[in-house]
């Protein structure tokens, strides 16, 4: 028999027995970054593409909801840090080895960027809409005139933002769940995934929907790839990632990780967008939501079950 | 009891010293002149103390921060005892003072005793009290009647109150509830004890035999030093213990002996020595007495018969006995502390005693040294009252051997029905808790239920405060003077404890509270010094010091007379035994009628799904003493019950699942404790830390942790030579359900 | 310059006292601690051995909290010893959550705090607060660059090893075994 205790009680809060520092905040912000990031992402592109006119809620209409979530993403940030006061040394310091400090920088250019976006299509949703002074109608002109530098720009962020925030977790070698390179396109595959189920939701255009029904199963089929590779990867590895893998394989996150995220967020949508595709008819609301709300418990699940797994004790 | 015993025992024990004339010691590090004195840059931020939380006293410095308030305690390095580095209970000492839960001010009991309702008195009214009801109880029953059961630095006050008031019934529950056994049995053998710090010269041994002691969770804070250096220097340990002990961990070789049969492998292990001629001849022949009857007595204790007892392979003690010899005469066969286990233990230790000298190791390097102390003039006071009747009085006959009182003695003395031949009717006690240290609770709580009168001295709402008619509330040790520390160790020394900070809230130091109490007896005159730091100040400079170099340096070694700390080459040593030589053969214990040497007796074994309760110590905490300190709670809050994997399995219990013990008499602990599966115990047996399951609510931080080993000894097997309770002969089951609520006491 | 420290684990026998007297010099507040014991068993009754460590912060050279840290609160002083300057931590738990060891904790004051090898007092000549109170004397600590200090006469006499080495931090934290 082996046993190893702790002689002098370590009980530290948050951290024994297991690490429990990240609360629902952390999660919450990686899902809406990653949706805000999945948003800017598609509109970016097609835009960039000049099929603006086809896929017009994507491009035009579904960004409005990105600088929102944004937003609410930061306040979540905010809230979690436990020394408040001090937040904005993340803005007067920036170390290019700490996945973080990049979140903050990136965080600081995309969240005006897509203010910047909607403000260019805030007529879309506001007809009448008047800036009331001249050196906005200024900017609005100037911007109108450099809208493929500003997709440029905002489709790099955008995916910087959406894969940063696996990388953010990968980084933490610690944490041997988190310990793969996976996590950072598997979370930009379902944050595309989310912005994707986003337009299908919103969008009064048939073939649009179409379209972007299509991308969300391609997403899936990716999502559910990286996630068996990601699988594979741990039970091939170290012990201390087999034991981080057999957390979701009859370990106590097994029910929901499988239940919520792969069936419920992944499988279940993917059945009903095909089954849509090959002229049945769902209502779109039903497979859309389902692919949100996947992603979202895939960000908590990864995240609490994360703080599970550790190397020693 | 030879005088001569008495003699020795009195002049070398540390607080209340024998009047002396002036030492002519040479002085190390002596600061000799005033001058000298004044010009040494005065540190403010440190004042020197000596640690109370447990008998070693290591002398060390309380830092203080620039506000003054007390920030830590950090070790002096000229100190002996401690050589500059504190145990973790010293080094938490700080919690003792911060703790939130300490007593405040006098409490005076206005319902039933037991009941724990009590109303805030002023000094005056609480000593009043006291001292009317002590001159009821003299002039009733004598002050013969009155009884004080003592711990630590404050007994040299209370005892002396006492000895004033005219009544030496003065027991120190350390003497008949751990050490005594231990002490009577080398008094026996060497004529002369192995005190407190034991004198055993453990950096220098070469093998290191413990029976039972579990040195490294019994924070000896010099024990563990030497054994350290000990390590360092390549010593073989032979540890005997049923549990995989700290330093079974630590061993060479690590028997696992069955519980209660140490004195049959220690018979085999005197049969091997002396059989083999493995024996210091020379010394044998020089110092001891009765070693032919010695010899014809282990004749059949062959090492083959002690396994059929002990379970030990009979090579391996024979190999253990070829190792102590080759090592001899640095060989210690540790004489251990607590002894007190199944009521055989004076013979277990005489054994012990026996085999020491067979080895050749008292008075030699690696073995026992010979201490020596400094001695302190004593105030002069009046002679005390000559006592009519003594503790002996109660129950004649019983416990011949003991040299000191046996509290358990005059625990029963104290309950009428028992017939004593003196009826004790008040107690005092002071800085000891008996609820959690006397064994069978039910008989230390029918007692007191009889008494007139019951006053507890402590820093902490212990249980026993709960029972008193009057609590006085005493300060902590860093908030005031005490008695120079003069233990006897390898050089004479000592050490000044001074407060670092004033007594909180109404709390007063033990001096003043017994020269208080003193006043209102009107026996001041036995407390001659009105302050206490007069009186230290007064002792010093009869010894050539001053209480100002002591506050500047803290401790104060001198050289010894003569270089003695071990025995000469051909050294005409004279024992302070009857005979003058080592006693092999125990006359003395014949003539009281018990044996000569030591037999093995068969012991109880556990009934069919009960365990042996075996109890230990944890090195963070001092018996049940620290259990509230905030610094130490962090390191342990709760004891956890050691359950071998095979039991555990049988019982489906689960590691950390929390379960109450229920003992052969069917008493069940008050709280839960939590389960820790591990294969360091034997199957027939359990193991938790003692001092645990405190049921006082007023100690918020550790009420209803752990539970309480005491509450389940309820068997105790008394040791008929000096009264030593014996408490290992206890078994538990496991209870995983409780129908009834808890109950605190 | 480089600072380590080396625990002798033959010697230690789990008293705690580090802990303790590292608790009462840096003020770690109740409940917290930024040292530990741990006790390894190994074997069936009775066949057994046991391991007892003291450990802390291992102060990596590779250290992957010094790395993640967003502001950079988190940084390498004289000699290799990671430090968290607490004006720069803004407590995002990027550095707790980085660290394979868990030898960070959040402080109530809202900073991550953690065993320093007790600067202040190297920097005044002295040991640190845990080597200096054992009473084992187990725990030894010096500059690894100097051959002679109490860490390098003793790593090169004895066998050592450290914490999960697979982890590639790099500790500077050696059990002597």
């Amino acid at each position: 028999m082996e046993e190893e205790i702790f002689v002098s009680g370590r009980m530290n809060h948050l951290i024994d027995p297991q690490l429990n520092i990240w609360h629902w905040q952390i999660p919450l912000y990686l899902f809406l970054g990653g949706m805000a990031a999945g948003i800017l992402c598609i509109a970016a592109l097609y835009f960039i593409r000049g099929r603006e006119k086809d896929y017009s809620t994507a491009v035009r209409i579904t960004p409005f909801i990105a600088p929102v979530l944004l937003i609410l993403g930061l306040i979540a940030l905010f809230i979690d840090l436990r020394h408040k006061l001090f937040f904005w040394q993340l803005y007067i310091n920036i170390r290019l080895q700490s996945p973080m400090s990049w979140g903050a920088w990136v965080l600081m250019v995309i969240t005006p960027v897509s203010f910047i976006w909607c403000a260019l299509h805030i007529r879309d949703i506001f007809p009448n809409w008047d800036w009331k002074f001249k050196w906005v109608y200024e900017l609005e002109s100037f911007f109108n005139k450099y809208k493929k530098v500003l997709a440029w720009i905002m489709l790099i962020y955008g995916i910087i933002l959406g894969i940063y925030t696996g990388i953010l977790l990968s980084a933490f070698n610690a944490r041997p769940l988190w310990n793969t390179s996976i996590l950072g396109p598997l979370f930009l595959a379902s944050g595309l995934s989310a912005g994707a189920a986003t337009t299908l939701l919103l969008s009064k255009n048939k073939a649009e929907r179409r379209q972007f029904a299509r991308i969300d199963l391609i997403l899936i089929g990716i999502e559910l790839f990286l996630i068996i590779h990601m699988f594979m990867g741990f039970l091939a590895s170290t012990q201390v990632q087999i034991e981080a893998a057999k957390l979701f394989l009859g370990g106590p996150y097994t029910m929901s990780f499988w239940i919520f995220v792969v069936i419920m967020g992944m499988l279940i949508p993917a059945l009903l967008e095909f089954m849509e595709l090959g002229k049945f008819h769902i209502p779109v609301i039903v497979p859309a939501v389902l692919v949100i709300f996947g992603s979202l418990m895939l960000r908590f699940i990864i995240v609490y079950a994360g703080q599970v797994s550790r190397w020693l004790y | 009891m030879t005088n001569r015993r008495e003699f020795i025992k009195l002049s070398l024990y540390g607080a209340g010293a024998l009047a002396v004339g002036s030492g002519s010691y040479k002085v190390i590090k002596t600061l000799s002149s005033p001058d000298e004195v004044k010009k040494l840059k005065v540190d403010l931020k440190r004042t020197p103390t000596y640690c109370e939380v447990c008998f070693w006293k290591c002398a060390g410095w309380v830092y203080k921060t620039s506000e003054g308030k007390i920030w830590k305690i950090i070790g002096n390095n000229e100190d002996q005892h401690s050589n500059g580095r504190f145990c973790p209970r010293g080094t938490g000492g700080v919690g003792m003072y911060y703790d939130e839960d300490r007593l405040k001010t006098p409490l005076i009991r206005i319902e039933e005793r037991g009941k724990q309702v009590f109303r805030e008195a002023t000094w005056d009214e609480a000593l009043e009290y006291i001292a009317e009801k002590m001159k009821d109880i003299s002039s009733k029953s004598g002050p013969e009647s009155m009884a004080l059961f003592t711990h630590g630095s404050g007994s040299a006050y209370f005892t002396n109150l006492l000895k004033a008031f005219g009544s030496s019934n003065i027991a120190e529950p350390s003497y008949a509830q751990c050490r005594g056994p231990r002490d009577e049995a080398f008094l026996a053998t060497f004529g002369e004890e192995v005190y407190s710090p034991e004198i055993t010269d453990i950096r220098d041994t070469k093998c290191l035999v413990l029976i039972g002691s579990h040195i490294g969770e019994n924070m000896h804070n010099g024990q563990i030093q030497e054994m350290s250096d000990a390590i360092d220097k390549g010593v073989t340990i032979i540890t005997v213990d049923p549990r995989f002990s700290t330093a079974a961990g630590k061993s060479k070789y690590w028997l696992p002996i069955k519980p209660s049969t140490d004195i049959a492998l220690l018979l085999a292990w005197i049969h091997e020595i002396i059989y083999n001629d493995y024996y210091d001849k020379k010394y044998v022949e020089k110092y001891c007495n009765g070693f032919d009857k010695l010899k014809e007595h282990v004749k059949d204790f062959t090492p083959e018969w002690a396994y059929g007892i002990t379970t030990i392979p009979p090579d391996k003690i024979r190999k253990t006995a070829k190792e102590m010899s080759d090592a001899s005469p640095a060989v210690l066969i540790h004489p251990g502390r607590h002894v007190t286990w199944y009521g055989d233990d004076t013979q277990r230790i005489r054994a012990i005693a026996i085999l020491n000298a067979l080895l050749g190791s008292w008075g030699r390097r690696g073995g026992f040294y010979r201490p020596a102390s400094h001695p302190l003039p004593s105030a002069k006071i009046p002679k005390y009252p000559e006592p009519k009747k003594t503790w002996t009085d109660a129950f004649p006959g019983k416990y011949p051997i003991a040299s000191s009182p046996v509290s358990n003695a005059i625990i029963d003395a104290s309950i009428p029905e028992n017939k004593p031949g003196l009826l004790i009717k008040g107690w005092i006690i002071n800085g000891t808790n008996l609820i959690s240290s006397i064994p069978d609770q039910a008989n230390t709580k029918k007692a007191i239920q009889n008494l007139d009168l019951i006053v507890t001295v402590d820093t902490m709402p212990m249980e026993i405060t709960g029972w008193a008619d009057v609590v006085l509330p005493e300060c902590t040790y860093l908030e005031r003077y005490d008695m120079l520390r003069s233990s006897p160790y390898r050089k004479p020394a000592i050490a000044l404890r001074m407060p670092a900070a004033e007594p909180k809230n109404n709390t007063r130091s033990g001096y003043n509270i017994a020269r208080g109490l003193a006043v209102k007896l009107g026996l001041e005159s036995y407390f001659p010094f009105e302050k206490q730091e007069e009186l230290l100040d007064w002792q010093l400079k009869q010894s050539g010091s001053s209480l100002e170099e002591m506050q500047y340096i803290g401790v104060k070694t001198y050289e010894r007379e003569v270089d003695d700390l071990y025995f000469a080459e051909n050294e005409n040593v004279v024992f302070s035994t009857d005979s003058g030589k080592i006693e092999l053969y125990s006359k003395y214990f014949e003539d009281a009628g018990y044996d000569p040497l030591p037999n093995y007796v068969a012991h109880e074994e556990p009934p069919e799904g009960f365990y042996r309760l075996i109890y230990g110590r944890a090195p963070m905490h001092t018996f049940g003493r620290t259990s509230n300190n905030p610094n130490l709670t962090d390191l342990m809050h709760e004891n956890l019950v050691w359950v071998n994997p095979k039991i555990s399995k049988e019982w489906g219990l689960s590691n950390g699942q929390y379960i109450w013990l229920k003992n052969q008499d069917g008493v069940v602990s008050d709280f839960k404790i939590k389960v820790r599966i591990t294969e360091r115990i034997r199957w027939d047996s359990i193991y938790m830390v003692h001092g645990f399951g405190h049921g006082q609510k007023q100690l918020k931080r550790c009420f209803g942790k752990g539970a309480s080993d005491t509450q389940l000894i309820t068997k105790v097997l008394i040791d008929p030579l000096m009264g030593g309770t014996g408490m290992r002969s206890n078994f538990v089951t496991f209870v995983t359900e409780k129908t009834e609520k808890e109950v605190a006491s | 310059m480089r600072y380590a420290m080396a625990v002798d684990t033959r010697k230690c026998v789990g008293c705690s006292d580090c802990v303790v007297a590292c608790q009462t010099e840096n003020d770690v507040p109740h409940g917290f601690c930024r040292e530990w014991v741990v006790e390894v068993m190994n074997g069936t009754y009775p066949q057994l051995e046991i391991e007892i460590r003291s450990e802390r912060c291992n102060h990596c050279i590779n250290a992957p909290c010094v790395r993640c840290c967003p502001t950079g609160a988190s940084h390498f002083a004289d000699g290799g010893i990671v430090l968290v300057e607490h004006n720069k931590c803004i407590g995002c738990g990027a550095c707790m959550a980085s660290c394979p060891y868990d030898a960070r904790y959040p402080h109530p004051s809202g900073y991550v705090d953690k065993c320093t090898f007790c600067i202040h007092r190297i920097k005044s000549g002295l040991k640190p607060a845990c080597a200096a109170v054992c009473p084992t004397k187990c725990i030894y600590f010096g500059d690894l660059d100097d051959p002679n200090s109490d860490v390098s006469v003793v790593l090169k006499k004895r066998k050592s090893k450290t914490l999960i080495p697979e982890a590639g931090t790099k500790p500077q934290l050696y059990f002597l075994i």
